[in-house]
C-alpha cells in the first residue's frame, strides 16, 4: 500500500483501516506478529492480514467479522491520532480545487498540524509534485516525517521546523500554491508572497475568525494579491431511512359511498383507506443529522498575480 | 504525434495541424499561444475561448480580437480599445484621487432623478471618443451633484459600480478546474445539472482521484467532470467515459486544452451496451455498425465529428453539443459554427476516411470493453440526469473492491433510492448521502458581512467504498447474466 497509489494485496508493514461498522474505524499497522483486538475479537495481522486482499471480511477470534480497508486520505482523516485541532475533507476538498492542485504541483503549507492536509494534498500533487510543509512545533514535525515514511510519501514532502512568520518557508520562487492555517496567518502572507512562482499562483489561508480573516484580507491586498475571496463551506449529511406517520382515523364511511365513480379525489381517498387498514402511512427520508457541525473555519483564496 | 496525420476528421488539415502543434504538441507554457484553449476574465465572469488571429470574440457586450495577447504571459490583464485591440494593462490603474469631501449620513440625499448631469447622450458620446474608462468614471463623479454628500463608504461603492460598468478589463487565465466548475456553474447550471464547484470538489476528493487510477466515470455534465478527473490524473491511469446516447459529449473537457498524451488513456463505452457485456455477448463490431448507421442518417444537422472526440481533436467539437441544444445563452462559452458546415460537406465525400475512422472507432471500443472486463477499476464517478440507481449497480459490477465511488444527483430522493439498493445489493459500506453549502463573504474594513446572494443547491452525494462480496456473491465472479438480468429487473419494479 501507500497513500499514493492503489495495492490488491495487504502486505507488512502497511497502514490498514479496520471498518467495524458505521463511523468505527481505525488505522492499524500491519505487521509480522502483530494483533490489533476489536471488540469481535483479536485480528492477527500474520494470518488474518498478510496476503489477504484489501476489501476482504476478516472473521475475528470471537467469530465477528471486520472489513479491511486500503488506506486513502479521507480515511486517514477520520482515523489519524490528532496531535492540534485538524482539517476535515470537506474544507480539504475544497481547499485542493481552489489552489487548482494536480500532479506535479509544487505546495508550501503551515502549519503541518496533525497532517490531514498533508495527506490530501500529497496524493494530489503525486507523483511528480512536492509539498514543503513548515511546522514550528519540533515534536509534532518530527512525528509527521515519520508518518509520511510509514505511509511510503517520503519521497513528496520535505518537513522544514521553523516559525513561518518570522522565516518562511525555507523556498522561493518556485510554489504554485501556498496553504495557511496558522494563528496569525497574516504575518506570513509576504512570505507566502517569497515562495510562489514568479509567473504567479494561489493562496488559502484558513482561520476560524472573522478578525483573522480581515487582517490576512488587508495584508493580501498589500502584497498585492487579486481575486481575493473568502468562503465558508458546510457540510449537511442526511440520515436515510423510511419514516411511517400513523394516519388520522376519521371514523368508519358510509359503505353505500365506497364505489363512486373513479374520479381523482375518490382515488387518493381510496388509497388513504387501503393503508389506513394498517393505520400508517410509509416514505423513504433524508433527514438530517440532529447535530452538525455549524463553523470549521473561514477560507480566504486570492491569486499572486503577474509581478 | 502518430497517428495524427491519419486523423480524418478535419476537413481543413492545415489549420488542424497548425493547431495540434501550438495548443497540445508542444508542452503547456507560460505564455498563451495560438491554438490554446484559454479563459477570459472579467470582474467574476468568465468564458472559454480557444485563441486564434483575426478572430472576434465577443464577450460581456464588448468585442475585440486576440491577436494581441499572443506571446503574454498567462495572467496578464488586457484593456479594450478602440477596434477591439486589446492593450496590455502596465500596472494597476492609478486610483482616482481620494476626495476628502464626504458627508456622514444620507438625510438629505434626495432621490429626484437629477443627480446626474450628463444624460445618456452624452455618455454615449464620451464613450464614442474612444475615452478610458477611467476617465469617463471621472467624468461621472464630476458631473454627480450628490457625490461630495454620500458617505465614504457610499462614494467608494458609486466608484466601484460605476468601474465595474465602464472600465474593461479582461485577463487571460489557463483553464483548471476551478475556472470551468465557476464558469459552468454560473453561465450554464442545467448543461451540468447544477453541479457546483464545492460539491465538485468534494466527489474529486471522496473518489480519491489521483495519478494512477483507473476511473470510470459516467456523466453527462458537458465533459465537465470527466475534465476534472483528467486534470486530477494528469496524464497518470486511465479514464472510461460511460455515455448515454450515440456519442459523448465532452465540450467542456475539450475546453481545458489537455495535451495529447492524455487522451491515450481515456476510453469510452456507450452505456446501451452495458447490457452485452455484463452478459458477455458484447461485440464491438455490432456496436461500431450501429453507432455508424445512427450516424450516417443524422449526419444532416448531427455532427458525426464526435465519434472522434476522444482524439483531442481541438476544434469545433466545443461548440457542437451547445448548438445542439439549441441554447443561445450558450454562445459565450465558445464560438465556432461556420466551420462545422464546411466539414460536413467534405467528409460526406471521402467515403474511405470514414471506413479508417471505422477500424479507429472499433479498436478503441474494444479497448475500452476490454479495460472494463478487468472489472478492477479504482473507482467510480456518476454525475448525469439520468436515474442513477441502475447505472450505480450496473456499473459497480467493474470495480475493484476497497475503492471509493460518488454519484452525484441533483435531488435528494433518487439518491435515497440508491442507498436502499445498495444496502440490499451488499458489497458496499460507509455509505454516506451529504451535501454542501456554500457561503460567501464580502470582507472589507468595517463592512464584513456573508454576501446578499447565495446559491440555493448545488446537489447531492452519496459516497461508499466497495468492499468483497458476501459468499457466493464475489465481486470478482461474473454473474450468470439471468441471475443479472433478474437484479436489474428487480430494481426497475423498485423504481417504479
Amino acid at each position: 500500500m501507500s497513500f499514493v497509489e492503489y495495492k490488491d494485496v495487504i502486505q507488512n508493514g502497511d497502514t490498514a483501516i479496520v471498518f467495524l461498522g458505521h463511523d468505527s474505524m481505525f488505522a492499524i499497522k500491519v505487521q509480522q506478529g502483530g494483533a490489533t483486538q476489536t471488540k469481535y475479537g483479536a485480528i492477527r495481522h500474520s494470518t488474518d492480514l498478510v496476503g489477504k486482499k484489501y476489501g476482504s471480511r476478516i472473521t475475528c477470534s470471537k467469530g465477528g467479522w471486520v472489513y479491511i480497508l486500503h488506506p486513502t486520505p479521507e480515511l486517514w482523516t477520520v482515523t489519524l491520532p490528532h496531535r492540534t485541532q485538524i482539517l476535515y475533507s470537506t474544507d480539504i476538498s475544497m481547499i485542493i480545487m481552489m489552489l487548482e492542485l494536480k500532479p506535479g504541483s509544487i505546495v508550501c503549507e503551515s502549519g503541518t498540524g496533525s497532517g490531514s492536509l498533508s495527506h490530501a494534498i500529497i496524493r494530489t500533487i503525486a507523483p511528480t509534485g512536492q509539498l514543503y510543509t513548515v511546522e514550528f512545533h519540533k515534536q509534532r514535525a518530527e512525528k509527521a516525517e515519520e508518518e509520511f515514511s510509514d505511509h511510503k510519501v517520503d519521497h513528496l514532502v520535505t518537513v522544514k521546523t521553523q516559525d513561518v512568520c518570522k522565516e518562511g518557508f525555507g523556498v522561493t520562487n518556485i510554489a504554485d500554491a501556498v496553504f495557511l492555517d496558522i494563528p496569525s496567518p497574516w504575518e506570513a502572507v509576504k512570505y507566502a508572497k517569497t515562495a510562489l512562482k514568479i509567473e504567479g499562483g494561489r493562496i488559502c489561508s484558513f482561520s476560524p475568525c472573522i478578525e483573522q480573516v480581515q487582517r490576512t484580507c488587508l495584508a493580501m491586498t498589500e502584497e498585492g494579491f487579486i481575486d481575493i475571496s473568502t468562503f465558508e463551506i458546510l457540510l449537511r449529511v442526511y440520515d436515510v431511512r423510511t419514516v411511517s406517520l400513523q394516519l388520522p382515523d376519521f371514523g368508519a364511511a358510509d359503505k353505500n359511498n365506497q364505489d363512486t365513480p373513479a374520479d381523482t379525489v375518490s382515488q387518493s381517498k381510496r388509497k388513504w383507506c387501503t393503508d389506513s387498514q394498517q393505520g400508517t402511512t410509509q416514505f423513504k427520508s433524508g433527514a438530517p443529522l440532529r447535530e452538525m457541525s455549524g463553523h470549521t473555519g473561514y477560507l480566504t483564496f486570492a491569486t499572486k498575480s503577474l509581478s | 504525434m502518430p497517428g495524427n496525420g491519419d486523423r480524418p476528421n478535419e476537413g481543413d488539415k492545415e489549420e488542424m495541424a497548425a493547431a495540434a502543434t501550438t495548443a497540445t504538441d508542444v508542452p503547456r507554457s507560460h505564455t498563451v499561444c495560438e491554438g490554446h484553449h484559454v479563459v477570459l476574465k472579467r470582474d467574476d465572469v468568465f468564458k472559454a475561448v480557444q485563441v486564434y488571429r483575426r478572430r472576434k470574440i465577443i464577450f460581456e457586450k464588448q468585442w475585440f480580437y486576440l491577436d494581441n495577447a499572443i506571446g503574454h504571459k498567462y495572467g496578464t490583464t488586457f484593456e479594450v480599445s478602440v477596434g477591439g485591440v486589446l492593450q496590455p494593462l502596465k500596472a494597476k490603474s492609478e486610483e482616482i484621487e481620494e476626495l476628502n469631501e464626504a458627508g456622514v449620513d444620507n438625510r438629505n440625499i434626495i432621490d429626484d432623478g437629477k443627480s446626474q448631469k450628463l444624460s445618456r447622450d452624452d455618455i454615449e458620446a464620451l464613450k464614442d471618443q474612444g475615452l478610458k474608462g477611467q476617465v469617463i468614471v471621472k467624468h461621472l463623479i464630476e458631473n454627480s451633484t450628490t457625490f461630495r454628500d454620500k458617505t465614504g463608504f457610499a462614494q467608494e461603492k458609486y466608484i466601484r459600480k460605476k468601474k465595474k460598468k465602464y472600465e474593461a478589463f479582461i485577463t487571460i487565465l489557463k483553464p483548471t478546474t476551478r475556472i470551468m466548475a465557476m464558469m459552468y456553474h454560473c453561465r450554464e447550471p442545467s448543461k451540468i445539472c447544477h453541479l457546483r464547484y464545492d460539491t465538485l470538489a468534494q466527489m474529486l476528493a471522496f473518489g480519491n482521484i489521483h495519478a494512477g487510477c483507473k476511473i470510470i466515470v459516467a456523466e453527462t455534465c458537458a465533459g465537465l467532470v470527466l475534465g476534472s478527473v483528467m486534470e486530477r490524473l494528469g496524464g497518470y491511469g486511465s479514464v472510461i467515459h460511460m455515455y448515454p446516447g450515440s456519442m459523448p459529449i465532452r465540450a467542456a473537457m475539450e475546453n481545458f486544452g489537455f495535451p495529447n498524451s492524455f487522451y491515450d488513456h481515456l476510453h469510452d463505452f456507450p452505456i446501451n451496451q452495458l447490457n452485452c457485456l455484463l452478459s458477455g455477448s458484447f461485440s464491438a463490431e455490432n456496436e461500431t455498425l450501429q453507432n455508424q448507421t445512427k450516424v450516417v442518417s443524422g449526419e444532416d444537422n448531427r455532427s458525426p465529428l464526435s465519434t472522434q472526440r476522444g482524439d483531442g481533436v481541438p476544434c469545433a467539437e466545443t461548440m457542437m453539443d451547445i448548438t445542439q441544444a439549441g441554447e443561445t445563452e450558450a454562445k459565450d462559452v465558445a464560438c465556432e459554427e461556420t466551420e462545422n458546415k464546411d466539414q460536413n460537406a467534405v467528409r460526406k465525400s471521402n467515403v474511405v476516411e470514414r471506413k479508417s475512422k471505422q477500424e479507429d472507432r472499433l479498436k478503441k471500443l474494444q479497448a475500452a470493453a476490454a479495460a472494463l472486463q478487468e472489472r478492477n477499476a479504482d473507482g467510480l464517478i456518476i454525475a448525469s440526469r439520468l436515474y442513477p440507481s441502475p447505472l450505480l449497480l450496473s456499473l459497480l459490477e467493474f470495480v475493484a473492491p476497497s475503492r471509493p465511488f460518488v454519484v452525484y444527483c441533483q435531488y435528494k430522493e433518487p439518491l435515497l433510492t440508491c442507498y436502499a439498493d445498495l444496502r440490499e445489493r451488499g458489497g458496499v459500506i460507509n455509505l454516506r448521502l451529504s451535501e454542501t453549502w456554500l457561503r460567501s463573504y464580502q470582507v472589507l474594513p468595517n463592512r464584513t458581512h456573508p454576501k446578499l446572494a447565495m446559491s440555493g443547491g448545488g446537489g447531492y452525494i452519496l459516497t461508499g467504498i466497495t468492499v468483497a462480496m458476501d459468499r457466493g456473491k464475489s465481486v470478482a465472479s461474473i454473474p450468470e447474466p439471468q441471475e443479472f438480468a433478474a437484479k436489474r429487473q428487480k430494481v426497475e419494479e423498485s423504481i417504479s
